[in-house]
């Protein structure tokens, strides 16, 4: 690693921490933030010919205070901040303190930026921007916007939490369920995003699922354990899908499905640790969705070879979920376990069911596709391929379903 | 922090309703009104005369024009306000989804405003 990306590393790993204790002293996102960009501006000078502080976060969080201080006396402003400069402030020497002497709020942070009075793009770019300290640029580019968009889609959403009150803290028990869950929304959508990306700027979309894995295991460190199950259950889920990230495409972006993945490619190490933090889930005794799939998930990287997979009890967990969360996206794949445990025609006819609310959806096209391909219904299928590849805009699922059809019309003409 | 708690509705809700829907929503609003005043938020409010008293003015090139009806024609109409001082949004957003219009309105949600804030 060069000393640019180190710097540009451990920027990345601060800003969240560093910026949300700046936060809680000043209670001014804006001016939190200003400081803290002044810091980095000078950090990169400073350890250029200095070298690394010992503790990084402590040598930013203490510029960032004496810059946040130097602006609230330019903008004469002084008087009415008065209470916030207590004389402690001017006493942090950078060289004695060490990260266990800053607050780490992030917590507070995350579910000021994921309140749900702003827009979910909003929360998307905030969390990604505050909370990563992904620059307005990468956040833009992650998300196929302008700049000047993504700065103005920041810049008005933190104008809105200052003028519409939003608070900086931990939600109340009796809110925090519901905060948790859109929280956890926001890590997952970036997750996806990273996931599903194919097209744009496929290296900084991939780095979206690691972002999304880091907020996660920072969630779940400081959450109260009582409280920490569905967060665990996402950062398996997260990490058993992750594990499969370099087996899921090839070389030219074709989607690779599961069963034919090469299974030796599958991550080893994310693997085993998605499936220690969903065992701490499990053992918190309080069940969600995102423990459910992190468990169906799970069942499928344990399985060494396609045939061996426990389709069985991967259709009793999607049961679970469709109870839990019901939704089309749950009944189709609950339609496809079911034709993979008990046969094809079963789940054939629960597809089918489906039709009328399942119609504009690709992956229901593609799954009765496969399915019918399976039971040698060729012409059916081939409709069902042809009726998939309308619907869908996703490049990779495309090649994929193409050469489904073209294997199948090859076969209808012969 | 001041808020302004409007509530929006279809303003023909309630007209088909029975007596003792009627009765029972007076009391909704009766215990509503209660626990709102008692709990030292309310700095004031009011509902507003029906839609078809609105009167809209504009002033343009210095010469007024008069028109008939609200400034937007919408499918729910400003029914009233409550002016709460709360600590924060998370305080404002409880004591709207407590009003009882909530259920089949909606309560939009407005800090006021200040030079400088």
């Amino acid at each position: 690693m060069t000393a640019a990306e180190q710097v540009e590393r451990i920027f990345r790993e601060e800003h969240g921490r560093v910026l949300a204790a700046l936060i809680s002293q000043f209670e001014d996102f804006d001016l939190a933030e200003d400081a803290l960009q002044d810091a980095l501006v000078n950090a990169l000078e400073r350890w250029q010919s200095d070298g690394i502080p010992e503790n990084p976060g402590a040598w930013l969080t203490t510029a960032a205070r004496r810059r946040a201080i130097d602006r609230i006396r330019r903008t004469a402003t002084l008087e009415r901040s008065l209470p916030v400069l207590d004389p402690q402030l001017f006493s942090y020497d950078e060289h004695e303190m060490d990260e266990t002497q800053i607050p780490d709020d992030r917590l507070k942070l995350m579910f000021t930026c994921c309140h749900p009075s702003l827009a979910l793009e909003a929360q998307v770019a905030l969390t990604l921007h505050t909370l990563g300290g992904l620059s307005t640029q990468e956040v833009a580019r992650a998300f196929l916007v302008a700049e000047p968009t993504m700065a103005q889609r920041l810049a008005r959403a933190r104008k809105k939490i200052r003028e519409a009150g939003i608070p900086y803290r931990v939600p109340p028990a009796d809110l925090l369920p519901e905060r948790l869950n859109a929280l956890l929304a926001v890590i997952y959508l970036i997750f996806n995003e990273g996931y599903v990306a194919t097209s744009g700027d496929t290296p900084i979309r991939g780095e979206l699922c690691g972002e999304a894995i880091r907020l996660c295991r920072v969630l779940v460190h400081l959450l109260p354990a009582q409280r920490s199950a569905e967060a665990r259950g996402l950062l398996a889920l997260m990490l058993l899908h992750d594990s499969r990230r370099e087996a899921r495409l090839t070389p030219t972006g074709e989607l690779i499905l599961l069963e034919e993945q090469d299974r030796t490619r599958w991550d080893q190490a994310k693997i085993h640790e998605g499936i220690t933090v969903l065992d701490e889930a499990l053992a918190l005794y309080d069940p969600g969705p995102y423990q459910v799939q992190a468990a169906i998930s799970a069942l499928h990287t344990e399985a060494a070879t396609p045939d061996a997979t426990d389709w069985r009890q991967i259709a009793a967990l999607y049961d679970r979920l469709a109870t839990m969360i019901p939704s089309v996206v749950v009944e189709v794949n609950r339609a496809v376990a079911v034709a993979m445990a008990r046969g094809v025609s079963e789940g054939l006819q629960m597809l089918l069911r489906l039709e009328s609310q399942a119609e504009g959806f690709y992956p229901y096209h593609a799954a009765r596709a496969d399915l019918l391909r399976r039971s040698n219904q060729r012409e059916a299928a081939a409709d069902a391929y042809r009726r998939a590849l309308d619907l869908c805009g996703n490049r990779a699922e495309r090649v994929y379903l193409q050469r489904r059809l073209d294997e199948i019309e090859h076969r209808v003409d012969e | 922090m001041k808020y302004l708690l409007l509530m929006y509705a279809d303003e023909s809700i309630g007209s088909n309703w029975s007596k003792e829907e009627l009765q029972a929503a007076a009391k909704t609003w009766a215990e509503f009104r209660k626990e709102m005043s008692s709990s030292g938020v309310l700095v004031s409010s009011s509902g507003v005369a029906p839609d078809t008293s609105a009167t809209t003015v504009r002033v343009r090139n210095d010469k007024t024009m008069i028109t008939d009806g609200p400034f937007a024609e919408t499918h729910e109409q400003l029914g009233g306000y409550f002016l709460v001082d709360c600590k924060d949004l998370d305080e404002a957003i409880r004591w709207a989804e407590k009003i009882p219009t909530a259920k089949y309105g909606s309560i939009e949600i407005r800090p006021l405003w200040s030079p400088g804030s």
